[in-house]
């Protein structure tokens, strides 16, 4: 691999991760959280591919790129379900009938 | 080792009757049923076989290990498998019935979409118990979860969405945590076997970091507190059937993977601190879920939150099987609870369905006089709930006993105080809805009629969560040593 070195890519991967997860859980907007936990899956799938890379040679282990095409069609597939989900809820979460959070 | 075929019919069958149901609607519901047939007796064939000659191997398509699928079966995945077929199996007869409504109705709609998506769970559950790598159970946790949302989605209306919006949110985000643990771990091993990473884990950052984020994650698939708050919502709103599959089953695929990874290749790894932060994690869901059980005035969130509470037991396991000599005992009690609990739980919200169905709300107050109107579901909430809180001779009871005992012969009395005080507390809930069941009501109350096949199943699981204690041994046995030091899964 050229140019940037291996730790960069962890690095990025681990950080759209956080933040990914940070919206995730503030956010309360549906739209904006399928975006946040597609964020997440892209930090997953960069680390994934970061490690694929790691044993240098000219040949990436095949292994975790596998890993990140099962990860992507399970992603599409998600995210479909929840944008189905969050136009049939049209909008903000609604007030939760459990008692215990507001 | 020879190569096991059962191994592929066991996810196979499920999966292809997932896609029969889908393809062919008019003939869901015989579909359902005769696999539902088929998977019990799969189950009982595999926990034969691995009674008679251990634990069964099969590599998908003869590729081996590191670049292969592999597919193991030991006592533990045995004994799930039971769990799942058999309460399955009642869950599909009460569906039968319950989406046998007339056309037209809200029920006849759902029907279409019921057995597909419930094949589809069970199918993701049945992998998961034959999965023998990390990856694998992940694929297998997205299926899970996604038809799972679906099956809560399905309620339709305002709440119901909500719910299964959220915990669509909850069960992506975990499994993407867990994905991540997953990733740590290859990149730091080179294997996602789970026989393998037994060998090559090793004490270290990377390692804790894996298993901290694979643990997070399945928390809160597991619904463990504090991560439980979207449980009560999406169980509560979905259909009863679904709401039994969800409570008796689902939460556990989630306990499966945390044990199979605690006492599996992160054996050495756990530290006590960790052991005894889940463990008290689990008190903390016993205390919260039945304080806000006792709390509830709605029947269905009401058994909800006691699944918040129940769950809790479960990760009792964890502080208590650490001494390699207490393993066995507690493992067995930890499991014969999930047993006692999954029978129950389902038995439980096949009740409230009924009530539901009877008087039109899930009201507790409706269910005054329920032992005249309704007396065989009204013996099913009190069996179950004799099981939920633990007397004997019900499995409940001789989990939580085998549980105490290991508790005080390793001086972890904390344990035993948090049991006997959940167990009070269970009590209280349960007698809250057995004490407006004896309510007298006036002679001329007339319910709508229920189905009685659906009051049977709701009895028989009861019925079976209640008997199984006197055959405790049974489950014991065909645990065996799995999970004890040394012997992969």
């Amino acid at each position: 691999m050229n140019g940037a070195p291996l730790e960069l890519f962890l690095l990025v991967g681990a950080a759209l991760f956080a933040c990914g997860a940070a919206g995730v859980f503030r956010d309360a907007e549906p739209l904006r959280r399928v975006i946040a936990v597609n964020i997440m899956g892209s930090g997953v799938f960069l680390l994934l591919v970061a490690i694929a890379a790691r044993g240098g040679g000219d040949r990436p282990d095949p292994v975790p790129h596998a890993m990140v095409l099962t990860g992507i069609v399970v992603a599409v597939c998600a995210t479909g379900v929840a944008l189905v989900l969050a136009d049939l809820s049209g909008g903000e979460e609604g007030d939760d009938d459990d008692g215990e959070r507001s | 080792m020879t190569s096991d075929h059962l191994l592929i019919l066991i996810p196979l069958a499920p999966l292809l009757a997932a896609l029969a149901a889908f393809a062919v609607p008019r003939a869901a519901r015989r579909i359902g049923l005769s696999a539902s047939l088929i998977m019990v007796f799969l189950s009982l064939w595999l926990g034969l076989k691995i009674s008679a000659h251990g634990p069964l191997v099969h590599t998908v398509g003869g590729w081996p290990a590191p670049l292969g699928i592999v597919l193991r079966a030991d006592g533990l995945s045995a004994l799930l498998l039971l769990a799942v077929s058999v309460v399955g199996a009642a869950i599909s007869i009460y569906a039968s019935a319950y989406f046998g409504a007339p056309a037209g109705t809200a029920a006849s709609r759902q029907s279409r979409f019921f057995w597909p998506l419930w094949f589809f769970v069970l199918a993701a559950l049945n992998a998961m118990f034959v999965s023998g790598d990390v990856f694998n159970l992940y694929v297998t946790l997205e299926i899970q979860g996604l038809a799972a949302v679906a099956l809560v989605a399905m309620a339709g209306g305002s709440d119901a969405v909500h719910a299964a919006l959220r915990y669509l949110f909850v069960s992506l985000t975990g499994s993407l945590f867990y994905l991540t643990g997953v990733a740590v771990l290859y990149g730091e091993t080179g294997t996602l076997d789970l026989a393998m990473l037994g060998e090559v884990v090793t004490a270290g950052s990377p390692s804790i970091v894996a298993l901290v984020l694979m643990t997070g994650g399945l928390m809160m698939k597991a619904a463990l507190f504090p991560m439980h708050f979207w449980l009560p919502p999406a169980h509560s709103s979905a259909p009863a059937p679904v709401s039994a599959a969800l409570s008796a089953l689902v939460v556990k695929g989630g306990f499966y993977i945390v044990l199979r990874l605690w006492f599996g290749p992160f054996d050495d790894l756990v530290s006590t601190a960790a052991a005894q932060l889940i463990g008290v994690l689990g008190v903390a869901a016993i205390f919260w879920g039945s304080w806000q059980a006792l709390r509830q005035s709605r029947l269905k969130l009401l058994i909800a939150y006691s699944t918040v509470a129940q769950i809790g037991y479960l990760f009792l396991v964890f502080p208590l099987a650490r001494s390699a000599d207490a393993r066995s005992t507690v493992v067995a009690g930890g499991l014969v609870f999930l047993l006692s609990h999954a029978a129950a739980k389902a038995s439980m919200f096949m009740a409230a369905g009924n009530v539901l169905r009877a008087v039109g709300n899930d009201r507790i107050e409706s269910l005054a006089g329920m032992t005249r109107w309704m007396p065989i579901s009204a013996f099913a909430v009190g069996l179950a709930g004799v099981s939920l809180v633990g007397l004997p001779p019900s499995a409940g009871f001789v989990g939580k006993w085998l549980l105490i005992v290991s508790a005080l012969d390793q001086r972890q009395w904390w344990w035993v105080a948090a049991i006997l005080v959940g167990s009070m507390l269970a009590a209280a809930y349960v007698f809250r809805l057995l004490a407006p069941a004896f309510v007298m009501t006036a002679d001329d109350f007339r319910p709508q009629p229920v189905p009685r096949i659906m009051e049977w199943s709701a009895f028989a699981l009861a019925a079976l969560s209640v008997v199984l204690g006197l055959f405790a041994w049974l489950p014991a046995g065909l645990l065996g040593d799995a999970l004890s030091r040394g012997t992969g899964p």
